[in-house]
C-alpha cells in the first residue's frame, strides 16, 4: 500500500484540487442526505451508500474523456454523480418519482443515463463484468477509440463470469478498465474470509491482463492509474485492471448494523485515510485554499444536495400508465 | 432552525423499533456522523448517526421505548443560541409526516392492458411466387446471411460458428463472406459470452448469440433475463438490447437428459422477451430475418431433428414473417390442434390419421410464442369446440396449459370437451432407446386425444 498521505504533487494546480474536493464533497452529502431520506421511508427497498469510496469515481472520470462508458453494480450513487448525471434525477430515482432517471421505474439499483454513456446501476453481483466488456466489444467493433470503465466490488470478484470475461477480454483485445473497488468486505464477509489469493488484480495475469493496485483513498493516485489504464486501452493493448483499495465507512446498504468490524476499525480510517480530508489539507496547507473558500464550496454543495432533495420529494409519482410501457422497444435507441 | 430528528426506517421492512440507548444527551454538540442513538429493529441493533451538524436541544422520546413508529419525531436539534420550539407544534408536524409516509405507497395499479390483435388470415407469400425446396438449416443461414448483407451492425457470436462453419452447420460459409469480425468464435463460455453480446447490444450492435443447444443457455439464463430482457423497462425507456439468442432447443435423439429439454414455456414467461419457435424452413427465414431486425432481445428456438428438413420457401428479394401471426397449416371443422416447432410434424401426422377415420381437424402453427396469437387459436376453437395442444416440453407450467386458459376465459361457452394438453412425459429424459420412444409425444396420442374431445 503506498503511503498514507504523499506529498503534494507540484505539478497538481488549484483549479484541479478543488474540482476533486468539491466533487467528493458531493457524493458525501448526497448520500448523507439519501441516507436521511431513507430514514424518513422516502426512499424503499436496498439503498447502497458510496460514503467513504469517493475518491474512486472521482478519480476515474478525471482520467476519462468524453464518449467513454461506464457501467457498475448497485452501489453507483457515487458513479452517477461524478459522471455529471444530475443530482435532481439521481435522487429522484431514489424516492421512486417521475422526475428519476428511470421514472421512478429502477430505483436505487438500477439506473441509467444514454446520455451520459452510464450503463447502469445493475443488481446482480458480478453481471455488469461481462456487459461492460460488451460495450467495449461495441466500441472496438466500430473502431473507435472509447474505453469503459467496469466497476465491480472485491465480493463480484469471485463470481466466475468473471474470469470469463477476463479470457475474453484478453483474447479480443477489448478496450475495457477493469476496475475492482475493493473495500474489504463484501457484505459481512471479509476479502481475508473469502480467498486465499487476497491480492484480487493479480488474479488477471492467469489471462495476461494488465494491472495494478491503487490507493483508494487517494483520489490523485486514483486518476494517475487510471491515466495509465486509459492510456493502455486506447493504444489497443486490451483491458486492464486496478485493484482500488478503498473502505465504505456505512453499512453495506441501509438495513446493515455492520458487526463484522470494529467501529475502531470505521474511525481509524476516517481520522487517518479520508479522501476529502486529504484533499483539504492539501489545499490548505498548500495555500490554494482558505477556509472561507472551503466553507462557501460546502455551502454550495449543500444546496445543491438540498435542491435535489426538495425536487425528489416534489417530483409526482410516476403515472399508472408507466406500468405498461418501455416493456418492448418500438424501435431500437439511438446511440446519443 | 430547529431540525426534527425523525426515528428512521433502518431496513426495507422496519414500521417500527426500540429506542434502546441515547449516545447524546441535551445540551450536547453534535458533527454529522456523530452516532445519536442505538435503536433496534426487527433483524439488528443499529447505531443511528447525525446527518446534520447542530446541538440537541430536546429529547422527545426515552431510552427503552418501544414501538415507536418509523418517522416519529425522537429529539429536536438546534442551533447555537436558539431555543428549542415548543411540544405541541413537535407533535403536530410529525403526526401529518406519518400520514403522509402512510398513504403514498397504497395506490393498486390499474389494469390498463391492451387489447389482443384482431386474427390475421393473410398468407405467408403471394400464390404467384415461385418457391424453391430449402432445408431449414438453408433457411437459417440466408436469413443471417441477408440481414448480416443489409446492416453491418449484425454480428454472429458464438461457439464454433466461425471456423468450423457451426456445430450443426447452420453457419456454413458466413465466416467466408463476412470475416472473422463479424463471425466470432468464442470459448466455452456461455455466461460470459452472452453477457458480452447483450453489453454490444446497450452499446448499439445488433448480436445474434447461437447456442451450440438451448441445454447450455442455462448457463447464461442471467443474463438473458436479467441483463437483456428487463434492461429497457429498468432504464425508463433509454436503452435496450436489441439482438437474439438462437439454437436448438428440444430433444434431439438419444443425448439423454441433460440435452433434452424444451425451454419454450420457460422464456414464454419472461415480459421483455420475444419468443419464437418455427416449424418450417418458411418460418425460420422469415422469423429469423423479423427477430433480426426485432428492437427487443428475441428468443429463437430451432430443433435440431427439424434442420434437415425441406420445405417450400418463396424466392423473394425480402421474405419476412410478423411475429404474433399463427399459421392455419390445414383447415378443419371437429377439432382444433395447437402447435408448434417439431410439434407440428406430431400435429400433421395426426390430422391425416384422423382425416381417414372421418374426423377434421384444424391444425394451427403457432410460431409466435410471445407474442401469441391467440385470436387465431380462438377463432378456430369457436367454429371447431374443441381443442388439443400439443408440444414436447413437460406438463406442469407448459405453452398449452397457458393456451387452455385462455380459452377457458374467453371461449368457455364455445368449448364441447375440455381442452386436452399433449406433452412429452413428465420426467427427465432417459437414454434407452425404448423409454426415449416413450417418453416424448407421439402422433398416436394426439390422435388419442382428439378423439377423446370429439368422443369417438
Amino acid at each position: 500500500m503506498p503511503p498514507k498521505k504523499p506529498a503534494p504533487k507540484s505539478n497538481v494546480s488549484a483549479e484541479e484540487l478543488l474540482g476533486h474536493y468539491r466533487e467528493m464533497l458531493l457524493i458525501r452529502r448526497f448520500e448523507e442526505k439519501a441516507g436521511q431520506l431513507y430514514g424518513m421511508g422516502l426512499i424503499g427497498g436496498f439503498c447502497h451508500l458510496y460514503i467513504g469510496q469517493e475518491a474512486v469515481v472521482v478519480g476515474l472520470e478525471a482520467a476519462a474523456s468524453e464518449g467513454d462508458k461506464r457501467v457498475t453494480s448497485y452501489r453507483d450513487h457515487g458513479h452517477m454523480l461524478a459522471c455529471g448525471m444530475d443530482p435532481k434525477g439521481i435522487m429522484a430515482e431514489l424516492t421512486g418519482r417521475e422526475g428519476g432517471f428511470s421514472k421512478g421505474k429502477g430505483g436505487s439499483m438500477h439506473m441509467f443515463s444514454k446520455e451520459k454513456h452510464f450503463y447502469g446501476g445493475h443488481g446482480i453481483v458480478g453481471a455488469q463484468v461481462p456487459l461492460g466488456a460488451g460495450l467495449a466489444f461495441s466500441d472496438k467493433y466500430k473502431g473507435n477509440d472509447r474505453v469503459t470503465f467496469t466497476y465491480f466490488g472485491d465480493g463480484a470478484a469471485n463470481q466466475g463470469q468473471v474470469y470469463e470475461t477476463y479470457n475474453m477480454a484478453q483474447l479480443w483485445d477489448l478496450p475495457v478498465i477493469f476496475v475492482i473497488e475493493n473495500n474489504g468486505y463484501a457484505m459481512g464477509t471479509s476479502v481475508v474470509r473469502s480467498t486465499k489469493s487476497p491480492s484480487l488484480w493479480e488474479r488477471g495475469a492467469a489471462y495476461g491482463i494488465a494491472g495494478e493496485e491503487v490507493d483508494g483513498m487517494n483520489v490523485l493516485a486514483v486518476k494517475e492509474a487510471g491515466e495509465r489504464a486509459v492510456a493502455h486501452c486506447r493504444a489497443g493493448k486490451g483491458p486492464y485492471i486496478l485493484e482500488v483499495k478503498t473502505y465504505r465507512y456505512r453499512g453495506h446498504s441501509m438495513s446493515d448494523p455492520a458487526k463484522y468490524r470494529t467501529r475502531d476499525e470505521v474511525q481509524k480510517m476516517r481520522d487517518e485515510r479520508d479522501p476529502i480530508e486529504q484533499i483539504r489539507d492539501m489545499l490548505l496547507t498548500g495555500k490554494h485554499a482558505t477556509d472561507e473558500d472551503l466553507k462557501a464550496i460546502d455551502k454550495e454543495i449543500k444546496a445543491v444536495v438540498n435542491e435535489a432533495a426538495e425536487f425528489s420529494k416534489e417530483s409526482p409519482e410516476p403515472h399508472l400508465d408507466e406500468l405498461w410501457t418501455d416493456i418492448y422497444a418500438t424501435e431500437i435507441p439511438q446511440e446519443a | 432552525m430547529a431540525i426534527e430528528i425523525l426515528m428512521p426506517a433502518l431496513s426495507p421492512t422496519m414500521e417500527e423499533g426500540t429506542l434502546a440507548k441515547w449516545m447524546v444527551k441535551e445540551g450536547d454538540k453534535v458533527a454529522s456522523g456523530d452516532i445519536l442513538a442505538e435503536i433496534e429493529t426487527d433483524k439488528a441493533t443499529m447505531e443511528f448517526e447525525a446527518v446534520d451538524e447542530g446541538i440537541i436541544g430536546k429529547i422527545l422520546i426515552e431510552a427503552g421505548t418501544e414501538g415507536v413508529k418509523v418517522n416519529t419525531a425522537i429529539a429536536v436539534m438546534v442551533e447555537e443560541g436558539e431555543d428549542v420550539p415548543d411540544d405541541s407544534a413537535q407533535a403536530e408536524k410529525s403526526a401529518e409526516k406519518e400520514e403522509k409516509a402512510e398513504s403514498a405507497p397504497a395506490k393498486t395499479p390499474a389494469a390498463a392492458k391492451p387489447a389482443a390483435p384482431v386474427a390475421d388470415v393473410t398468407p405467408d407469400w403471394a400464390d404467384d411466387v415461385e418457391v424453391k425446396a430449402t432445408t431449414v438449416r438453408e433457411a437459417l443461414r440466408d436469413a443471417m446471411a441477408e440481414e448480416m448483407r443489409r446492416d453491418d451492425n449484425v454480428f454472429l457470436m458464438g461457439e464454433e460458428v466461425a471456423e468450423y462453419q457451426g456445430a450443426y452447420k447452420i453457419s456454413q460459409g458466413l465466416l467466408d463472406e463476412f470475416g472473422a469480425k463479424r463471425v466470432i468464435d468464442t470459448p466455452i463460455t456461455e455466461h460470459g459470452f452472452a453477457g458480452i453480446a447483450t453489453g454490444a447490444a446497450f452499446g448499439g450492435l445488433k448480436p445474434i448469440v447461437e447456442f451450440m443447444t438451448f441445454n447450455f443457455a442455462m448457463q447464461a439464463i442471467d443474463h438473458i433475463i436479467n441483463s437483456a430482457a428487463k434492461t429497457l423497462y429498468m432504464s425508463g425507456g433509454q436503452m435496450g438490447a436489441p439482438m437474439v439468442f438462437r439454437g436448438p432447443n428440444g430433444a434431439a435423439a438419444r443425448v439423454g437428459a441433460q440435452h433434452s429439454q424444451d425451454y419454450t414455456a420457460w422464456y414464454m414467461q419472461i415480459p421483455g422477451l420475444k419468443v419464437v419457435a418455427p416449424y418450417s424452413a418458411a418460418d425460420a427465414k422469415g422469423l429469423l430475418k423479423t427477430a433480426i431486425r426485432d428492437p427487443n432481445p428475441v428468443i429463437f428456438l430451432e430443433n435440431e431433428i427439424m434442420y434437415g428438413k425441406s420445405f417450400d420457401v418463396p424466392v423473394m428479394d425480402d421474405f419476412t414473417i410478423p411475429f404474433g401471426k399463427a399459421k392455419i397449416e390445414r383447415e378443419g371443422t371437429d377439432v382444433t390442434i395447437v402447435s408448434f416447432s417439431i410439434g407440428m410434424t406430431y400435429a400433421l401426422k395426426a390430422a391425416e390419421i384422423l382425416a381417414e377415420e372421418g374426423i377434421s381437424a384444424e391444425v394451427i402453427n403457432l410460431r409466435s410464442i410471445r407474442p401469441m396469437d391467440t385470436e387465431t387459436i380462438l377463432a378456430s376453437v369457436r367454429k371447431t369446440n374443441r381443442c388439443v395442444t400439443v408440444e414436447e416440453g413437460w406438463p406442469q407450467g407448459s405453452v398449452g396449459g397457458y393456451i387452455s386458459n385462455v380459452i377457458m376465459q374467453q371461449a368457455f361457452d364455445y368449448l364441447d370437451a375440455p381442452v386436452i394438453n399433449c406433452t412429452g412425459k413428465d420426467v427427465p429424459m432417459p437414454y434407452a432407446a425404448n423409454l426415449e420412444k416413450h417418453a416424448l409425444l407421439t402422433a398416436d396420442e394426439v390422435v388419442e386425444a382428439c378423439k377423446s374431445v370429439t368422443y369417438r
